[in-house]
């Protein structure tokens, strides 16, 4: 009777679909979202091909300019919101709760509820493109009235998609803030927090805030298209430019969404392997707090050639070029914290490294970019593709990579095959640069982004780009066979498995049971 | 894919690889931003290079400490990880000395943002209206006042872009960057360009001038460029706007002043001609009107509706269809006044003369196997 208790209390995982289907456990959950997010990715890295190959030379060869267009806006949307996004709460939900010592998510049947909406919601964007008229072909931005009166029929669909995307989001981001402000173990002070969570929960805050404003801008869409309103038609008294602003002001904070979980996951890496503390802690969580505030106030800098008054172009302007400080603390603190370190370069690391460098040559363009009358050159070109790959492959992804070999030996209890990391390290960093890096000189030379055919000034560069993509696309698969072979068994992984790993999760076995936690620790 | 495409693709892949590594490849690549040839675009240039610069620095000094200590402290060299793990000092440095260097980046942006934005005091006023996919011009004033004539891709691009023409478009001329009928503009002088568009957004960008501006449905925006030298200048829409974004080319010519005026009043008697063809009473024959209406066809319909009349994706078929072998006043009235229901038309009512109307009806009409009669200009002119 009491054994029987006792396996009650502390009941291991079902077994089975309904594991899945039905679980509240933030491990499966986390699990789940990183799965999807993985499928999410090989899908729209096969978009990225399409895109890829009908550019590798001039002249029309593969689709038809329609097509293409719709392959451009579905890679994006695909990637922000299957892609990035559901990697990160992956990543929440299995760190947060053992990163402050809570026994799971504060919400957790809510948390079964983010998630599965996510399928569905995918799903139905990716059947659009099986419609009559063809997916959504108006760019991931959908800027009125492209998206509006002269879109394809199945736009309809995609709103509905963009909804539930938003509401998994904002339930998700619920859930951190209702964790992290409820759940941390006695002694687990704010300015004790790990700074990953430090992120979340400011990405959470910028989540909850702008999510809504997408959720605004898809419903007016959708009354202007369904129900005679004209938000964004100008014909009807409506402004064109409105979807604009409304679109940005989601838009850029939602980029910042996509990297401050980055800036998090980066934090935790390279003390581990410097065998140092994090350098300027606080300065760290400042810095990322002022990165959130500043992200609201400089939407407009995606705009400067819509025709704003000058004294907005300067506002803009001005408020965007103050981000370099904050950003540039951040990757100060960094190298500080490398510096006079007793460093290794396990694969947790090499990505790290890879992803301070990279994202710090994407920060660059950035600035190059906030810069207004500059950006009259360099807006709508493959500079600007080339700016925001460099920020959302080799920064977000990069750092997604960095988290899951990181994480990896706790989650599985195995350690991943150093040789087959070893390859998809390097092959990795070596072909997102051949492919990114041309795209600069492209955007210089004066190619506008999403066209399908160009003329033969531009056809080298796009043919090593495109060489680049198809070695980078590949690449990834030797990221999903080391990570079921490590699923699958490999060297026994210790408890705390890195050398100078500090924090909680390192405290629980490996692989982390199904229920940590279940009292808490105490955090002195 | 089949068998042919690979093989043609490897060997694509091949030579490119080749032509890469051979030096003469090399020597004609660009790899920065043009100069231009306006004030404003060499300010552009200049300060270009000036963040340029700067970021290099900023990235050879904490790369350059970050590699030299990816080096120096490793754990297999015997480092030993020091304590240090806080400085206000340092945070403050390195917070003051990017805001610093970047207040001296804003005050030359500032100067310039405001040069590029004053569009006063013009000599010479163009009105760019965006259509899907081509341009209009409009001289507003001046010697070729009244002036108006739209600018599209020319025919030897358009028809090496169609998928699989089996064209090599490296023997094309300017390949999707030549136009049919360029803007042409004085040298030396102030233009001043009023911007806006007839459907979605488009961008009116020529790089050599150092801007480009979105051509927004309900905004007139401005903008403006003073060119030096006469010459070509090439560029294209940069904003998505639709099936053919990549196929709307600009082509701007600068005239010496004596070119442009001589230019200028050949244009207006030209445009006197034809608007007196288009109003005469006259009965054309069909073979005229076909001849004429193809030419129409090629610029204003084949976009979305083919050359071979099939369509493509949402763009109906107009080979056999019920519109364009029925009645001819329903033809008439979907050409003149477009569609609002999916896929949207345009109303070529406000595009085209009623001679044009006549002809590229009349072309639709008795071409791809449909034979459905002619349509005179004055059958165009009762039914508007």
């Amino acid at each position: 009777m009491s054994t029987a208790h006792a396996e009650h209390e502390h009941h291991g995982a079902p077994s089975g679909l309904s594991r899945w289907l039905f679980t509240t456990n933030h491990k499966d959950i986390g699990t789940l979202y990183l799965w999807f997010s993985f499928a999410m990715l090989l899908v729209g890295g096969s978009f990225a091909m399409v895109i890829r190959l009908e550019l590798l030379q001039p002249g029309m060869q593969w689709v038809d300019p329609n097509f293409f267009n719709s392959m451009t806006t579905m890679h994006g949307l695909i990637m922000v919101f299957g892609a990035i996004m559901p990697a990160f709460v992956g990543l929440a939900n299995w760190l947060i709760p053992m990163m402050i010592g809570a026994p799971d998510m504060a919400l957790p049947r809510m948390n079964n509820w983010s998630f599965w909406i996510l399928p569905f919601a995918g799903t139905m964007l990716l059947s659009t493109m099986f419609m009559d008229g063809g997916g959504p072909n108006f760019g991931w931005t959908f800027y009125a009235p492209l998206s509006t009166t002269y879109a394809p029929a199945s736009t309809d669909f995609f709103i509905f998609a963009v909804h539930m995307l938003g509401f998994s989001s904002i339930m998700g981001s619920i859930n951190v803030i209702a964790t992290i402000m409820n759940m941390r173990a006695p002694g687990m002070t704010l300015m004790k927090m790990p700074l990953f969570v430090w992120t979340w929960l400011i990405t959470a805050f910028l989540l909850i805030a702008v999510m809504p404003v997408l959720a605004g801008a898809v419903t007016m869409m959708l009354t202007d298209r369904n129900f005679g309103t004209s938000f964004f038609d100008a014909a009807g008294g409506g402004d064109p430019v409105l979807f604009q602003h409304v679109f940005w002001f989601f838009g850029h904070p939602e980029v910042y969404i996509m990297i401050l979980p980055a800036f998090g996951v980066v934090s935790q890496i390279i003390p581990t392997f410097a065998r140092k503390k994090l350098f300027g802690y606080s300065s760290m969580v400042y810095a990322t707090a002022s990165i959130a505030f500043l992200s609201f106030i400089v939407w407009a800098h995606h705009m400067f050639t819509v025709g704003m008054p000058v004294a907005g172009e300067l506002f803009f302007m001005y408020a965007t070029v103050l981000i370099a400080v904050p950003t540039g603390v951040k990757v100060f603190n960094w190298v500080a914290t490398m510096w006079q370190g007793s460093m290794t370069f396990e694969l947790p690391m090499k990505w790290a490294l890879a992803f301070v460098i990279l994202f710090t040559i994407g920060g660059f363009s950035g600035l190059m970019l906030g810069i207004a009358p500059v950006d009259f050159q360099y807006h709508d070109t493959y500079f600007v593709v080339a700016h925001f790959h460099y920020v959302l492959v080799t920064g977000a992804l990069f750092s997604i990579i960095a988290a899951v070999y990181y994480w990896l030996p706790k989650w599985t209890g195995h350690m991943y095959s150093e040789t087959l990391g070893n390859w998809h390290f390097w092959c990795s960093v070596i072909f997102v640069n051949i492919t990114f890096f041309p795209q600069h000189f492209l955007g210089l030379a004066g190619m506008p982004r999403r066209i399908p055919d160009y003329n033969a000034a531009f056809a080298d560069f796009n043919f090593m780009s495109s060489i680049g993509a198809f070695g980078f696309g590949l690449s990834q698969l030797l990221f999903l066979a080391l990570i079921i072979k490590c699923i699958k068994g490999g060297e026994k992984a210790t408890d705390e498995v890195w050398e100078g790993a500090e924090g909680l999760e390192w405290t629980i076995p490996s692989p982390a049971p199904y229920h940590t936690f279940a009292e808490a620790p105490e955090v002195k | 894919m089949s068998v042919r495409k690979l093989k043609q693709a490897a060997l694509v892949l091949f030579s490119s690889v080749l032509a890469m590594t051979s030096s003469h490849a090399w020597a004609d690549k660009v790899l920065n931003l043009r100069e231009g040839v306006t004030e404003v675009s060499r300010n552009a240039y200049s300060l270009h290079m000036i963040v340029l610069w700067i970021c290099v620095v900023i990235g050879v000094v904490v790369f350059g400490a970050m590699i030299y200590s990816m080096f120096a402290h490793r754990k297999s060299k015997g480092a030993v990880a020091a304590s240090f793990h806080e400085s206000h000092k340092v945070e403050i440095l390195w917070t003051v000395i990017p805001f610093i260097i970047l207040i001296a980046l804003a005050i030359p942006a500032t100067k310039n943002l405001l040069l590029l934005e004053d569009a006063s005091n013009a000599d010479v006023t163009v009105k760019v209206t965006g259509y899907q996919w081509k341009w209009n011009y409009e001289y507003m004033d001046g010697d070729a006042e009244g002036v108006k004539y739209f600018s599209a891709l020319d025919k030897a691009s358009n028809d090496a872009r169609q998928m699989n023409s089996g064209i090599d478009v490296s023997t094309v001329p300017n390949y999707l960057q030549n136009v049919d009928n360029a803007l042409v503009i004085p040298t030396g002088k102030k233009v001043r360009f009023l911007i806006t568009s007839n459907d979605v957004i488009h961008s009116w960008w020529v790089p050599d001038f150092g801007f480009k501006k979105d051509a927004l449905p309900g905004y007139i925006n401005e903008a403006w460029t003073r060119v030096e030298d006469a010459g070509t200048y090439r560029g294209k829409c940069a904003e998505l706007c639709g099936k053919d974004h990549g196929f709307m080319p600009i082509v701007v010519v600068a005239k010496e002043e004596g070119e442009y005026k001589k230019w200028a009043a050949a244009k207006k008697s030209a445009a006197a001609a034809e608007a007196a063809a288009a109003a005469s009473d006259k009965t054309w024959t069909k073979a005229e009107l076909m001849a004429k209406g193809a030419k129409v066809y090629g610029s204003s319909c084949a976009a979305c509706h083919q050359p071979n009349g099939e369509g493509t994706g949402p763009f109906p078929p107009l080979k056999g269809s019920a519109v364009a072998t029925g009645p001819a006043a329903g033809h008439i009235n979907i050409v003149v006044n477009g569609s609002k229901t999916n896929p949207l038309m345009a109303a070529y009512g406000a595009q085209l003369n009623d001679l044009d109307l006549a002809a590229v009806i009349t072309y639709e009409r008795n071409s791809w196997g449909n034979d459905a009669g002619i349509v005179q200009p004055k059958d165009v002119k009762a039914a508007r």
